[in-house]
Formats: C-alpha cells, sequence, structure tokens
C-alpha cells in the first residue's frame, strides 16, 4: 500500500473530449499517456516521479480496462529494458523513474535502445531531482540525452504543454525512431491546473497481439556491423528527422517582442521562474507579454540550429538560462552561432551562477547583470540589499530524521550500544530511510554508493580482528543488492555483516510494496523472505530478528554477528513494518473498534518530569520525533526534561533503549484500556481501594511534613 | 499583491504537520471564487519531520491572457507567510520571504529540532529573537501557539491556521468561503471546523503570550512559616525564590530536619547576594540527589497518577495501567543499604559479582498493579532510614567538600564552582560521566585556581559531548 492513495483522482482519468481536467501534474501526465494510445507502462519509484509510481498502480484496472499493459519493474534497468518492446513493433510504451540515479541504473539498456532505434514511440518520463528538496548528488540527465543521442525534453511549467508534450514526445520518437526523454522538475510533478481532456485511446496494437505475431530485425541488435550502422544512422537519419518534427510543430516556443537587439533563450522548465524574475526587474507581466524576445526550450536536446539562427541574428547579445552544469546548452550555442557567422555574444554562466538552482531571484540577479552588461538603459537599479533579520544561526537546521515509532530507529540505537562495547565500526550505508543514520543524534553510516550498494560498498574491507558493516534496506535489496551484495560477499568470501532492513514496503519512496512485503495482493507475488533468498544465494550464517523493538535483542544479535568465531558473510534481517504505513492501515481500525465498544488496549509512552533530570541521553540514544524536550517545571532546574508528546505510537523504543542502556528510570508506558471488559473493572475497583488507601495515608504523611 | 491582483501565498512547516491539507483548502477556495490558482509542494525526504515550503499563487480569472505563476516563492514577493512552528516563521524572514508588506501569520509553538532536543543541557534557540524580527520585519504578524489551539478544539493545526488566515482578512473571501473549502475537502469536517473556528478567533483576539511572574509560594504549616522567616532574616532577597523552593523540597524529600541543614549551610557561604541565590538553587538540587528511595516515593504519589492520566488524555471511562522502566543494578541497591554493609558488599569483588547476577536485567515495572505498588511502597518508605544509607554519607561527604572549596574561593570562581553542580544529573552512567566530569573541574581548580571564566569554559566544555573530547581538550589547552 502506497503512502497516499490516488483511487478518487483515478476516477477523473477517465473523462473524454473537452471536458476539463483539473490536478496535479503527475495525474496530467498519467492522462496524456492514455490519451496517446499508450500499449505498456513501467518504472520504479523514487521522488519527485513516485507519486507518478502510485497513480499508474491505482489506475492499472483502467490500464487493463483500454489493453494497457502495467508494472511495477524490479529496478530502472528493468524498467527500460522493457522498452525492447517498441523496437520491433509500433507500440507506444512509457517507463518513469528518479533522474539522474534511475537513469545510472538504467543507462545499459537505454544505450542499447538509443542504438537500435525504436519503431513505436518509446517515452521515458525522468523526474528530475533537482534543487530545494532534492536528496541527491546534483548532476543533470542531459548528459544521458546528449551521449546517447535521445531527445530530451523539459516542458514549460503548464498542465496543457505537459499534456501536448506527452502526445508529441511520441510522435518525435517515431518520427526519428529515437527514444525521448520527458524532464519533471520536482515542482512541476505537483503543481495543480487544469487542461481541456481528450478520450482515452486504447493502443491499436497491444503488447499480447505483438507477441502472438513475432517480427525479428537483426539490423535492430546491438553487436557488429549493426552497431556501427546505428551511428551512422543516427547521425544521418533520426538526427535531421528529429529536428524536423521539432521544426514543423513548433515545440519549442516564442515570448514577449519580436524585434530587439538582446534576447533570452531558457530551458522550457524554468520559463515561468524567467517571467516572475522579468516582471520584477518590471520587463514582463503575469500573461508572458516580456518587453524583450524569449525563446523557450520546451525540447532542449537536440538544439534547432535554424531557430536558434533565426533567433540570434541581428541580436548583440543573447543570455541562455541553464541550470546545472556543465553548461551543455551554452556551448552548442557558441557553436551554431559561430557556424552561422552570427557576432551575437552568448552570455550564460558568466551571468548566472555555475550552480544550485535558478529560483526565480536568482535569475533576476542574473538577468540585472546581463543588463547592465548589454543594456544599460533596460538595467533595474541596484538597490542595497536591506540587512538580514536575523543571521542564520537563529534558525535551527532540521535534517530528515526518523519518523515516530519508526521500526529502523531501534536497530541504529542498538549498533550504538555495541559500538561502546567493541569500539567505533565501519558502516557501510545505503539508500533509503535508514540512510538517516548517518545524521543526528546517530552519527552511524561512512559511506553510501547507491541504493542497493550497502553491502558492495564494504567489500574492500576485508578485516582482521573487527568486521564491517554494511546497511541495506529491503527496498535495495530486491532492486539489485541480492547479486551485486550479497552474492558479491559469497564470491569473493567476505567476513563483514550485513543488516537488511526488512520493513515490509520501499518505504523512503513511499511505500510501495516489493517481493518481501507481506500485504497480499492480487497483481503482485509477495510474502518472499529475504531470509530465504540471502541462503539461496550461499549465505550460511543468516537471522532473522522480527521485531527490531527489543533494543537488547537487536543488540545481542549485532554483537554475535560480529563476534561469530564462524567466518563469511552475515545476514541479519531486522524485521518490523514501516510505522508510517502501519499507522496509515491501523488507525481506522482501531477507531473503529472503539466506536463499536470493543475492548481496546492503547499503549503510549511518557516522562516523568520530577525524576528526568535533562541530560536527554534517551534523546541521543532514540530521536523519535515524539520524544522531544519542554520547560522543566522545576523551578530548581534549568535544563529542559524530556516529554513525549501524543503523537507517540507505543512502539516502546524508549523504555527499550533505557533499559538497554542503563539510562534512567522516567520512562513509563500507559496502556490506555477503552471499553474495559468486566475483568478490567473488577480489578480496576480492587486496585483502586488499596492503592487508593495507601496513597491516601502517604499524601497525609506529605502534608504533614509539607512546608 | 502584485498589480495583476496575484497573491502569493508560502506556507513552511514540518513534515507531516498537515501543511499539505491547508495548501488544498487554499487552492480550493481561490479556484471556487473567480481565481486561477496553482499550488505546489515538495514531497519525499522532506516529508520526513525535515523542514519544507508549500506555495500557492492565484490571480483574478479572466486576464487576457493565460496567467503563468511561480512555483516557488520569491524572495521580496510573497503577499501571506503561514509558518506552523515558531522557528520556521523565522525560516521564512530567513530567506526572505516576509518583507514590511507581508502578512504573516505563524504559530508561537516549538517543535525542536534534534540538535536542540539532543544537547547535553540547554540547546533551545531563542524564540524571542524570532518573534522580534517577526514583528519588525513583517507588514502585520499575528502569532499565537495554535498547536495549543487546535488541541483544546480538539483538531489539527492547518485547520487553526486557515482560521487565522481567513480572521486576517488577507484574502479577498468571505468566511463562508473558506468554511466551505473544508466541507468540500470531505475529510474530518466537523474537527477541522473547529479548529478554524478557534483560530479565527484567536487572531483576531491575537492573544499577546504573557511571562508568567515567578510565583512564591506561602507556607503552609508552623514548621515552614519558621524556615520561611528564616530565610528572610538571613538571606539576601535575591536567593529567596530559590531558598524557598529548596525548603519546600528538601521538606518533601526528608524532613524538616533536612530543611534545616540546607538553611544552615547555605547560611555558612558568605558572599554576594548572587553567589547565595546559585547555591540556594544548586545546593537543593544536590542535596535532593535521586536514589531509589525517592524514585520510588515519587512515582507512587496519587498527584503523579493522576498527572499521568492526563498527560496520556485519559477519559475518565477508561483505565490507565503504568509500567516503569527500571534498571537497578548492584551499585543503586547497595546504595541505599546502611552505609557499613553497602561498602562491605561493594568491596568484595567476588560478592559483588555474584550478587551482581541478580540486578543485570532491566525490570518492568507495573505501578499499577498491587504487587508492585507494595514493594515501591515500602521502598519509599526507606526514607526514616535514609540518614543511614551508604549514597546518603557519599553524597554529603561530596557536598561539604564542595562547599568547602566554594568557601575558599575568590567569589566570582565561587559562583562558577557553584554552577558546576550542573553537571551532577541523571542515574547510572550518565550520573557518573556528570560527577567524574564535575570532580575533574574541581580537581584542575585545586590544582592550578582557575579563574572564574576558566572554570565556566570548562563548565560549557563538559556539556558538549557525551565522550569527553570537548572537555579532555579544554583541559589539556
Amino acid at each position: 500500500m502506497a503512502e497516499r492513495s490516488f483511487k478518487a483522482e483515478v476516477e477523473r482519468l477517465k473523462i473524454g473530449d473537452g471536458e476539463v481536467f483539473e490536478g496535479e501534474g503527475i495525474l496530467a501526465v498519467t492522462k496524456a499517456l492514455l490519451q496517446s494510445g499508450v500499449a505498456y507502462v513501467g518504472g520504479y519509484q523514487g521522488s519527485p516521479i513516485s507519486h507518478l509510481m502510485d497513480v499508474f498502480a491505482d489506475a492499472s484496472e483502467l490500464m487493463a480496462g483500454l489493453g494497457v499493459h502495467f508494472e511495477s519493474s524490479a529496478s530502472e534497468a528493468t524498467a527500460a529494458a522493457m522498452l525492447a518492446a517498441s523496437v520491433n513493433y509500433p507500440l507506444r510504451g512509457a517507463v518513469a523513474w528518479k533522474s539522474v540515479v534511475g537513469t545510472n541504473v538504467a543507462s545499459d539498456a537505454l544505450s542499447n535502445v538509443a542504438s537500435g532505434g525504436v519503431t513505436g514511440g518509446a517515452l521515458i518520463i525522468v523526474g528530475e531531482d533537482y534543487g530545494e528538496g532534492s536528496s541527491i548528488m546534483q548532476e543533470r540527465t542531459h548528459a544521458f540525452a546528449m551521449k546517447s543521442q535521445m531527445w530530451l525534453i523539459d516542458p514549460r511549467p503548464s498542465l496543457p504543454v505537459l499534456v501536448d508534450m506527452v502526445e508529441q514526445g511520441f510522435a518525435l520518437s517515431e518520427a526519428s525512431n529515437t527514444p525521448v526523454m520527458l524532464e519533471l522538475r520536482v515542482r512541476a510533478c505537483h503543481m495543480t491546473g487544469s487542461f481541456v481532456a481528450r478520450d482515452n485511446r486504447r493502443p491499436p496494437l497491444t503488447v499480447a497481439q505483438a507477441a502472438q505475431s513475432p517480427n525479428r530485425d537483426t539490423s535492430r541488435i546491438v553487436l557488429p556491423p549493426a552497431n556501427f550502422l546505428h551511428e551512422v544512422e543516427k547521425i544521418e537519419k533520426r538526427w535531421p528527422a528529429g529536428i524536423k518534427y521539432v521544426q514543423d510543430h513548433r515545440l519549442n516556443e516564442h515570448f514577449g517582442t519580436e524585434q530587439d537587439d538582446i534576447g533570452i533563450i531558457v530551458q522550457g522548465g524554468l520559463f515561468n521562474s524567467l517571467n516572475r524574475a522579468l516582471e520584477l526587474i518590471g520587463l514582463s507581466d503575469a500573461y508572458g507579454n516580456a518587453k524583450l524576445p524569449v525563446y523557450v526550450l520546451n525540447v532542449t536536446y537536440p538544439l534547432i540550429p535554424d531557430e536558434v539562427q533565426a533567433f540570434c541574428a541581428g541580436k548583440r547579445a543573447v543570455l541562455i538560462v541553464e541550470e546545472g552544469q556543465p553548461e551543455f546548452i551554452e556551448h552548442e550555442l557558441n557553436t551554431l552561432v559561430r557556424r552561422a557567422n552570427l557576432d551575437t555574444r552568448i552570455a550564460g554562466k558568466d551571468m548566472l551562477p555555475r550552480s544550485g538552482e535558478y529560483t526565480a531571484d536568482v535569475i533576476r540577479q542574473g538577468v540585472a547583470k546581463f543588463l547592465r552588461a548589454h543594456a544599460p538603459e533596460r538595467a533595474p537599479v541596484e538597490v542595497a540589499a536591506e540587512a538580514p533579520a536575523l543571521p542564520p544561526t537563529a534558525v535551527p537546521q532540521r535534517p530528515a530524521g526518523f519518523c515516530t515509532g519508526c521500526p529502523e530507529r531501534p536497530i541504529f540505537s542498538a549498533m550504538k550500544l555495541v559500538q561502546k562495547d567493541i569500539g567505533e565500526l565501519h558502516v557501510s550505508a545505503d539508500i533509503g530511510c535508514h540512510l538517516f543514520s548517518i545524521l543526528p543524534p546517530f552519527h552511524i553510516g561512512n559511506t553510501t554508493m547507491g541504493y542497493g550498494l550497502g553491502t558492495a560498498g564494504a567489500s574492500a574491507f576485508k578485516p582482521e580482528g573487527k568486521r564491517a558493516v554494511a546497511i541495506m534496506g529491503d527496498g535495495g535489496f530486491w532492486h539489485n543488492g541480492l547479486t551485486s551484495g550479497i552474492g558479491n560477499a559469497v564470491f569473493n568470501q567476505d567476513d563483514n555483516l550485513t543488516i537488511i532492513v526488512d520493513n515490509g514496503y520501499s518505504a523512503a519512496t513511499g511505500g510501495q510494496d516489493i517481493l518481501s512485503s507481506k500485504a497480499k495482493t492480487p497483481q503482485r507475488s509477495t510474502n518472499n523472505p529475504i531470509e530465504k533468498a540471502v541462503r539461496g544465494v550461499g549465505i550460511t550464517w543468516a537471522k532473522t530478528r522480527t521485531r527490531t523493538y527489543d533494543v537488547a535483542g537487536m543488540r545481542d544479535a549485532i554483537r554475535d554477528a560480529l563476534t561469530s568465531p564462524e567466518k563469511g558473510p552475515k545476514v541479519l534481517v531486522a524485521q518490523s513494518e514501516c510505522q508510517l504505513n502501519r499507522q496509515r492501515r491501523i488507525k481506522p481500525q482501531i477507531a473503529k473498534a472503539i466506536k463499536s465498544g470493543q475492548r481496546v488496549v492503547r499503549e503510549r509512552f511518557g516522562v516523568d518530569p520530577d525524576t528526568c533530570t535533562g541530560d536527554h541521553s534517551c534523546i541521543r540514544l532514540s530521536g523519535c520525533p515524539s520524544l522531544t524536550i519542554r520547560a522543566n517545571p522545576d523551578p530548581l532546574r534549568q535544563d529542559p526534561v524530556a516529554h513525549v508528546e501524543n503523537s507517540c505510537v507505543g512502539c516502546g523504543v524508549c523504555g527499550e533503549v533505557s533499559h538497554a542502556a542503563v539510562l534512567c528510570p522516567s520512562f513509563y508506558k500507559a496502556e490506555v484500556i477503552s471499553n474495559p471488559n468486566r475483568a478490567d473493572r473488577i480489578r480496576q475497583r480492587l486496585r483502586g481501594w488499596v492503592i487508593g488507601a495507601l496513597q491516601r495515608r502517604s499524601a497525609r504523611q506529605i502534608a504533614a511534613r509539607a512546608f | 499583491m502584485s498589480t495583476s491582483g496575484r497573491i502569493s501565498i508560502a506556507i513552511l512547516g514540518l513534515g507531516g504537520q498537515g501543511g499539505g491539507v491547508l495548501a488544498d483548502w487554499i487552492v480550493q477556495l481561490g479556484a471556487n471564487n473567480g481565481y486561477v490558482t496553482q499550488g505546489t509542494s515538495v514531497p519525499g525526504v522532506a516529508q520526513r519531520t525535515g523542514a519544507t515550503v508549500y506555495y500557492v499563487e492565484m490571480i483574478p480569472r479572466g486576464g487576457p491572457a493565460t496567467p503563468l505563476l511561480a512555483l516557488m516563492p520569491v524572495p521580496g514577493d510573497v503577499d501571506i507567510v503561514v509558518a506552523s512552528e515558531l522557528m520556521e516563521a523565522g525560516r521564512a524572514i530567513l530567506r526572505g520571504f516576509v518583507t514590511d508588506s507581508t502578512v504573516l501569520i505563524g504559530s508561537t509553538h516549538r517543535v525542536y529540532a534534534i540538535d536542540e532536543k539532543s544537547a547535553m543541557g540547554d540547546g533551545r534557540a531563542s524564540g524571542e529573537k524570532i518573534i522580534q524580527a517577526a514583528q519588525t520585519r513583517a507588514g502585520r504578524y499575528i502569532g499565537f501557539d495554535m498547536d495549543d489551539a487546535a488541541e483544546r478544539a480538539g483538531s489539527v493545526i492547518s485547520s487553526v491556521m486557515f482560521g487565522a488566515l481567513c480572521a486576517s482578512g488577507s484574502l479577498p473571501f468571505a468566511r463562508d468561503a473558506f468554511e466551505a473549502a473544508i466541507v468540500s475537502g470531505g475529510k474530518a469536517v466537523d474537527a477541522n471546523l473547529r479548529g478554524f473556528a478557534a483560530g479565527f478567533a484567536a487572531a483576531l483576539s491575537n492573544p499577546e503570550a504573557g511571562i508568567e511572574a515567578q510565583h512564591i509560594p506561602a507556607a503552609s504549616s508552623a514548621a515552614g512559616r519558621e524556615l520561611q522567616s528564616r530565610i528572610h532574616a538571613r538571606l539576601p532577597h535575591e536567593a529567596h525564590y530559590f531558598a524557598i523552593e529548596g525548603v519546600r523540597r528538601l521538606m518533601d524529600y526528608q524532613d524538616t530536619a533536612y530543611a534545616d541543614l540546607y538553611l544552615t549551610r547555605l547560611e555558612s557561604l558568605a558572599g554576594n547576594a548572587d553567589l547565595i541565590a546559585e547555591a540556594a538553587r544548586h545546593l537543593a538540587l544536590w542535596m535532593s540527589y535521586e536514589d531509589t528511595i525517592r524514585v520510588a516515593d515519587l512515582k507512587i504519589r496519587d498527584t503523579r497518577f493522576e498527572r499521568v492520566r492526563a498527560d496520556v488524555k485519559a477519559a475518565d471511562d477508561q483505565i490507565v495501567q503504568l509500567t516503569e522502566y527500571m534498571h537497578p543494578r548492584l551499585e543503586e541497591v547497595c546504595e541505599t543499604l546502611p552505609a557499613g554493609l553497602g561498602r562491605g558488599i561493594l568491596a568484595r569483588p567476588r560478592l559483588s559479582a555474584l550478587l551482581g547476577r541478580f540486578f543485570t536485567k532491566g525490570r518492568h515495572v507495573e505501578t499499577t498493579s498491587l504487587r508492585w505498588f507494595l514493594t515501591l511502597s515500602i521502598l519509599a518508605s526507606g526514607r526514616r532510614w535514609r540518614r543511614s544509607t551508604l549514597r546518603y554519607q557519599t553524597e554529603q561527604a561530596r557536598i561539604d567538600a564542595w562547599l568547602d572549596l566554594v568557601r575558599s574561593a575568590e567569589p566570582e570562581a565561587a559562583l562558577e564552582l557553584v554552577k558546576c553542580q550542573r553537571l551532577i544529573k541523571g542515574y547510572g552512567d550518565t550520573f557518573e560521566r556528570g560527577l567524574h566530569n564535575f570532580t575533574q573541574i574541581v580537581e584542575r581548580h585545586r590544582a592550578g585556581g582557575l579563574t572564574a571564566s576558566g572554570i565556566a569554559r570548562l563548565r560549557e566544555a563538559a556539556l558538549a559531548d557525551e565522550k569527553g573530547d570537548a572537555l579532555q581538550a579544554a583541559l589539556a589547552g
């Protein structure tokens, strides 16, 4: 079950010709795919494209009804390889993933499909995770498009344009026999808006029909001599065809005035920010009526030489607003201008920062600088920046952390306790929520090399004495970790420990089901245990702990693995359900049970402020969002006391941690019994009599010696 | 607002606080009332408790063309900022979203960041600075504790923020249009409307956060009155608040005679009023050290049972059962025994090891069960012979040595030495670590006569990290 359900929105995907569709960018893309007669869809989740995969999953019934095949691919490489279906058959296919990391994983298959070319339209939707809110290395997908010669669409953020570009993307792909990438920036995926819909179209040929009558063409296979011909074909046939299509169908747009001696070229995705920047300078309005010519590249690769020449001709200087580095478009523009024998000065990274996100504010400063250099009469008056109202240190940073009740937290609490005993460990971390272990308060993890690569990242360590530890999530494990990590460790006779965090979902990407998920779903095969898989590839020391919240148990299991005399790679599967998903699942059930009068026990934790002395060891070992601090009610003490908020889900880790680490007696567990039964009530009455009497007596004694 | 009538609204909050719900309502509100409205957000890692920004822009429908709306707030160009927490309001100011034309609506409650929470002492950022900046920078600032308002209304903070936004009058829509957006959202409508109303009312009254004055309790018993008049007669005015609190605490902790010892010790400290005031605080804390007797006593009180019921929000018809996580080690057990016996056991390694085996595991103590309640009651009644316990004798000796040192030090250094008591807190390893740090600083002072600022520096270093690296570096430096 994914973090967010799109069941209600999916209903809207059924609307037809002329109706207005309202919704988010990702829903618009899904609708556009259905309108384009797509035959198959695949992909791998990851921000900012996770919700696209969730929409697909929730829409799978609708897609099946239209004869569209959908699957959640095992990895981006799997998804990219699916595009093979478009090589021999006129089948339109779309795959989606998070870029640039997903594109890295997919690049082998992408190179192959780009080399041989496609018959049916092949669309690769990449969520560009760059800038604010990004969780990955800052690189450009553009480089992949260039090296494999796939066309790259970077639509300006507007739902009608987005929908149009999906449909044009397929046609462009078919016209040029080339896969097309459609790049969606983070906020564009979740931008709300509307567009006029068209009817959904059944694919003219379904994948099942194509498989009925196979078609084979060895010239499409990357093997000598065909591979050499592919290169020639790319240059002589597909490239010109692509350029012609983009030009004929006017995929790039012009805004603003026609004649001027300066102008701006911008990546489509940045157009709204550029327009706002111009507006702030007084050179545009809210409707894009710029007072200078703007050429919007909805297709950022390839550039269209004729269009560039026409735009640059007669202009002294043109600013290219291109986010990220290297500045591929700027380089290419310079080449095109030179070849066209124009004197136009191409300005770009000399006006705008070389790195970082191009927000409207950044672009505003860059455009102002450009104007001062090339059209000073139109440059805005420089105003001295107001002194900041606050120093940056006044506002604390908020690194992401484990959720309330997260079952991964106790694993790292246990590791901290083990490190107390046997010293610091080298920890090869992985990608997933568990990577938050490198942040406060745990500070565990030395490197992270990629999804599912935790174990591989530790494989150079052949320890004598102290074993290295690798962390891997269940998502990464099934993505590639089983082979690249565990299989490799067995084959190379490693002696390290791999802790596999098995929380039942690909949790970091939004809680999608995976092979080892506990949920039973009609469309998928789940419940395939991780321990069975690792034993299958030759692990002999494998243990599964089914309750990570048992901190002492986790600590002992980790210590055992690190001190066991047995040689060879060891795998400890640490199992407990992702609490975010669990709460979503059980909260309504509990509310219903209480309402219907059933006996329900709710557990939550608390801290007694009068015994807590405000050292916060518990927080340093746990880091739960519900475990926080508040002003010390004791007038004598200065340090804030620990405090458990009502958002506590009663996972019990704070109590277990304080037990295992011998911390303090301030933690208590409260079991709140709703709709108590007869036995509860009788016991409570009995206790009430005795305890009440004793409490009244001691209250009298306390009063007697009171101030 | 720009000349086109466009309104930009940035919502700053923490993942999971419902900023997305609020953004959805605002988008609905705009779209249903004649505005082209666009909302955006960044899901993903930011949602896992990190800080995040939702952004909404709206512009009157029927303009000359399709409007181009931005996907991110632009510094200096945001009309309304809604912050779901005090530091997020600070972040909005820091990022330049708040100018003299911005309406800033922010909750004043705190959700502490991990670095603030995990500090060994008090790592909290200053909220006053943020409120001050909000008042001076924003065109208008509406700030109140929205979390508290939500809780009292039995609702969530997003609906309170929505109510406050409506009351601010910064959007050109009537109240019923706001409420219609909640209704059309279709989720927890009643609770959300309650929160909305609470936020609306609170924003209009705009309560100023008042600082409570120090409340000095009056004595209620003859013994209390006697000690109180002694404080008034013999201690400087500045020390009264802590001294009365100290006496109150020690009478509760032990008896009148113990409070009397406390005052005698305080009176023995010649010095300025600041020193006596701080000593009144720290001496009371040290003398009320947390032994097993004290912990048991506090755990079984009727007042504590009531407090827990309130904390866990138990309704009258619900039963609450309590389990404590206690881990008495052999050391703590021996310290509660008569001094000779306790010392005897701890001095014999083999016997300690043998007995220690019974105290290696933590205990789940069910305080609300008869068995454990009685056990804790018996333990608490140990108060009567506390003076004969090993721990009592150890602590009194430490206190006397500390006071001797304070008396012999220069006035400024003496004050800092008094404050070093703050290091001694907690239980088990935490207590030992604190005591060890304290001892190191004090020994260093004895050896070399540290200056006041030197002592303060070492004390800060002792609170910098758990492993004591900063303190070792400071001691070496």
